[in-house]
């Protein structure tokens, strides 16, 4: 074990001695790979964390903010002056008080040349867009105070017209969301022939699919303190983005990006929720600048699910050209993309996402797609777990099944009769995506095997037969998505705001530890630990030597955050390279030390050698002796650090396959899940714990959105599913154990060979229900269920098929 | 115009704390912000989540649906008091061994939950333990390393048991 330091054992060393710190047992094997208990547990199961909420700061006020409760109306007054007398009250502000510096909240991904980015006041002034737009805000010595003071303003409204559907809000003379009207873009892709593809072919199948409006449901709340301090600002946040926002708040606020700091402490998750540059985030630093005073906001649960942005709301019409024998042609489709009241930080961009996915793992001619962003009196959407992806997916994989289902074919046929084999890596898609590596036949192969395919098949078959009322139903997905968000370029070709690299330093200190600082903002994935494993093994150092520090711009001042799968495949690869960086210097100080040619040293095991000699010096002791700098070659600075980035130059595509079996109960339409296979293929695991923990997690929310979860409102524009009553996710007795292998295909983009995890599960999982439970109803006539798929809804497909069919089944 | 302020009393963790609140004081902002133990967290505020889980005279409740002042004269453990000082409690240490855990916000709720499950059946079926946890909610996990967690803790308790006797 390294000892500890201590003054006279520094002075023995930098006198001569023989060793500082000692590099990592090679007899322990390599981190990487190495299922490693995370190193964030110890504070999290103690209660000894750092949640923004947690922050108590000396004359610190907190904020509540009145909402609107018309989805759509004219502001016309509001006052305040009531709220001021109350007790414990210090301040209180309309839009209109903050109309001169509040800005617009930003959109970072104007799509297109046609898009409209309305002007998005963090407080309204003069018109609401959506139930829960803030109007007015009161600043109190405590929360409970700042709430009764809301009782006390007065705002009148005008009410207009509510535009909630997407379809209604395009046709003419609909009520108008924004002067410049209700689409908010359009966006069109092709790749081959669409018309010589459906032209006579053979089979033309048309779907409309809906993706239900979710909302994300972090368990940890959003929270603000904005603390004046010093010449400027320090912003605390629940944000999954602290570098894009301090860039971001800067801009938007006027407050110079030099004399603005941010922090994510500890944040409890965020499904993309997070990544998002808010209405209380601006107004956070803008009360704390008017006040000069520290001030907090939390929301509340049912505050969050109101105004929060939310997730998916598309519907898809997607059609499919197909040969007799299931080959696929090409594919259409056409999406209508609810953007809600405004566009917020990457929300037209979420359906451009998917955009590429549509062809999933299969080979066609033709491919096109289209896209029209609407604007309705709705909270506005963006990205959520997986980020139209797995709406690409699950049309997709709806589609196969219809096909195969439309053909008399086993689904997993035609997909094996479509996909790209293994043999054609790297593939260039009808979607113009290069798919470096995969291999779908043996995650097939493998999810087959463990599901116990034709046994669930011959069991499907006898209940068929014997008309059991509760019948099997077998879904398969065979996905792939594009993430580790990703090659600068790309994002520039598509008007993305910003670029995809990833920043790391990796600093040896005096005594050997090691500093690891990276611009990635973990919220729930272990960053800390799988970092310290790529790092132990990078350097030759013990694991518990690494510390990992990140999410506070004062300490980590690059980096683009996390979100999109992309902090181990591009945070992590960035890691590697500044340790690549560190240990081209500590070789040369090396050389210099040992009277060696650069070239003649050899790095091993935490070891720099003289090749074919017993001379060596430990990374230790090379930190040590750049530190003291007594004996350095010309012109080496004495630190033994490194800054790096990485840009991938692709996108990294993991795949799998997942099955599912349900059984579906015809008389009362419950739907239980009985089994659920998963094979992903993430290619290098760096540490199989967290990779399995973050499968695991994302079929649940997956399976949240098939059966369970769906944003509710009612003719007024009143979100209906405010509580987590009402809004459902997951519990623990919803859902089975899930069966999990894993095959692996190294990514060829990246050294370490790894693929994005976070969002594989959330992708694959959907479709795969979807598929189970429309198979188990598809004697009886069902070819598709809405989502979420509630006992209710499988009832009501059931009795209009019955009703269709004159009840003979 | 002030709010009238009650004198209570609570054990908190084996400590006697005493402090003033309103008569509207929810328990989990007395504990988070008045007596500062931020490890109880509040994750929806009516009562579903269970992310504010406490024991209250050894029994799991929900904290944002009390009042401080009813829980005056009470005994109250939260994570803070699940270790025994620097040895984590078996539920503790089987969270952290079968990876029940991501972001860790609903984690002190399930681990005052299952600390009384498990104080209550020390050796629950599989039916059990899906029953115990259904009141606490987890958007990370997917639950079945918290349910692979609940029976290590239930094993590990055991063997130490076992190795008292």
């Amino acid at each position: 074990m390294t000892e500890q330091l201590d003054a006279g054992l520094v002075a023995r060393r930098i006198a001569g001695s023989d060793q500082v710190g000692e590099p990592r047992d090679p007899a322990e094997g390599r981190e990487v790979g190495r299922a490693r208990r995370r190193r964030e547990d110890a504070r999290l199961i103690t209660g000894r964390t750092r949640w923004t909420d947690n922050i108590q700061l000396p004359g610190m006020l907190h904020v509540a903010f009145l909402r609107s409760p018309m989805a759509h109306a004219r502001l016309t007054r509001v006052d305040v002056s009531a709220a001021l007398a109350m007790p414990g009250v210090v301040a209180a502000f309309s839009g209109r008080d903050f109309a001169g510096e509040q800005g617009s909240l930003p959109c970072a991904w104007p799509v297109s040349e046609d898009v409209v980015i309305p002007d998005h006041p963090p407080m309204a002034v003069d018109r609401v867009r959506y139930v829960g737009e803030a109007v007015a805000c009161v600043v109190a010595t405590d929360r409970y105070r700042a709430a009764d003071a809301l009782e006390a303003i007065e705002a009148d409204y005008e009410p207009l017209e509510a535009v909630l559907d997407m379809t209604e809000a395009l046709s003419d003379g609909a009520p108008a969301v924004h002067e410049a009207g209700n689409q908010a873009f359009t966006w069109r892709f092709s790749g081959g022939d669409a018309d010589a593809a459906f032209h006579d072919a053979p089979v033309v199948l048309d779907r409309t699919y809906v993706q239900q409006r979710l909302i994300p449901t972090a368990m940890e709340p959003r929270a603000v303190v904005a603390v004046p301090e010093g010449e400027g600002f320090t912003l605390y946040s629940a944000t999954q983005i602290p570098h894009i926002l301090r860039v971001m708040l800067a801009l938007t606020t006027g407050i110079p990006e030099h004399l603005l700091r941010v922090v994510a402490p500890d944040v409890g998750g965020g499904f993309g929720s997070k990544l998002q540059v808010t209405a209380e985030e601006v107004l956070g630093l803008l009360l704390a600048r008017r006040l000069g005073r520290p001030v907090k906001w939390t929301e509340s649960r049912s505050e969050g699910n109101l105004t929060a942005h939310h997730g998916r709301d598309q519907i898809q019409r997607i059609s499919v050209a197909a040969e007799r024998d299931g080959r696929i042609r090409g594919v259409r489709v056409d999406l209508l993309a609810d953007m809600g009241a405004y566009l917020m930080l990457v929300t037209p961009g979420v359906p451009l996402l998917g955009a590429f996915m549509y062809s999933g793992v299969y080979k066609m001619d033709a491919y096109d797609f289209t896209c029209t962003g609407v604007f309705t009196t709705k909270v506005p959407t963006d990205a959520y777990r997986g980020a139209g992806r797995p709406e690409a997916t699950f049309a997709i994989e709806r589609a196969v099944d219809e096909l195969a289902a439309e053909l008399g074919l086993d689904p997993v046929e035609v997909r094996r009769r479509n996909w790209i084999s293994r043999e054609e890596f790297p593939y260039t898609t009808v979607a113009g995506l290069t798919y470096d590596s995969g291999d779908y036949e043996a995650a097939t192969e493998r999810a087959l095997a463990l599901f116990g395919y034709d046994e669930l098949r011959a069991e499907q078959a006898d209940r068929r037969e014997r008309r059991d009322p509760v019948q099997l139903g077998i879904g398969v997905s065979t996905y792939t998505e594009m993430c580790g968000l990703a090659p600068s370029r790309v994002l520039g070709s598509l008007s993305y705001g910003a670029g995809g690299w990833e920043h790391a330093a990796v600093r040896l200190l005096p005594t050997g530890k090691v500093e690891v600082v990276t611009g990635t903002s973990p919220h729930g994935q272990g960053h800390e630990t799988s970092w310290s494993q790529i790092t132990a093994d990078a350097l030759g150092v013990p694991f518990e030597d690494v510390s990992v520090l990140h999410g506070d711009t004062a300490v980590s001042p690059r980096g683009m955050d996390t979100y999109g799968s992309r902090s181990l495949v591009v945070g992590g690869v960035a890691v590697l390279a500044a340790c690549e960086k560190v240990k081209e210097k500590a070789k040369r100080l090396a050389a210099h030390l040992l009277e060696a040619a650069d070239d003649d040293v050899e790095f091993a095991d935490g070891t720099f050698r003289v090749r074919g000699t017993d001379q060596g010096r430990t990374i230790q002791e090379l930190a040590l002796a750049a530190f003291a700098a007594h004996d350095l070659p010309d012109g080496f600075e004495p630190r033994l650090d490194a800054d790096a980035t990485f840009d991938p130059e692709n996108f990294s595509f993991p795949h799998g396959t997942h099955l599912c079996a349900v059984e579906a109960d015809t008389e009362t339409g419950r739907v239980a899940i009985r089994s659920y296979v998963a094979v992903d293929d993430v290619g290098r695991v760096v540490n199989p714990l967290i990779v399995e923990g973050q499968v695991r997690g994302g079929i649940a929310q997956g399976i949240g959105q098939a059966l369970f979860e769906e944003a509710v409102h009612d003719t007024g524009g009143n979100l209906l599913t405010t509580t987590m009553a009402d809004y459902l996710i997951p519990s623990a007795a919803d859902l089975p154990d899930f069966v999990t292998d894993r095959t692996e295909t190294p990514a060829t983009s990246n050294p370490l060979g790894v693929k994005g995890v976070g969002e594989a599960g959330t992708i694959a999982a959907t479709p795969a229900v979807v598929n189970a439970v429309v198979d188990a109803l598809r004697p009886h006539g069902v070819r598709d269920v809405p989502m979420p798929c509630t006992p209710e809804r499988v009832w009501r497909a059931l009795a209009r098929s019955r009703a269709n069919d004159g009840g003979t089944r | 115009m002030g709010e009238a302020a009650h004198e209570i009393a609570l054990t908190v963790n084996g400590v006697l704390r005493r402090t003033r609140v309103p008569g509207r004081r929810l328990l989990s902002d007395c504990l988070r912000h008045d007596l500062g133990l931020t490890g109880t967290h509040v994750g929806c505020e009516h009562g579903v989540c269970g992310c504010c889980t406490v024991l209250l005279d050894g029994e799991p409740v929900r904290s944002c649906l009390m009042f401080a002042v009813t829980a005056d004269g009470h005994e109250i453990t939260t994570v803070e008091g699940l270790a025994d000082g620097a040895r984590m409690s078996p539920v503790q240490r089987a969270f952290a061994e079968c990876h029940g855990l991501q972001c860790g916000f609903c984690t002190p709720g399930f681990l005052c939950t299952v600390t009384a499950l498990l104080r209550e059946n020390p050796a629950p079926s599989g039916e059990e333990v899906l029953e115990g946890l259904s009141g606490n909610l987890c958007r990370c996990t997917g639950y079945q390393n918290i349910v692979r967690a609940v029976h290590r803790a239930a094993e590990i308790m055991a063997e130490e048991r076992a190795e008292e006797a």
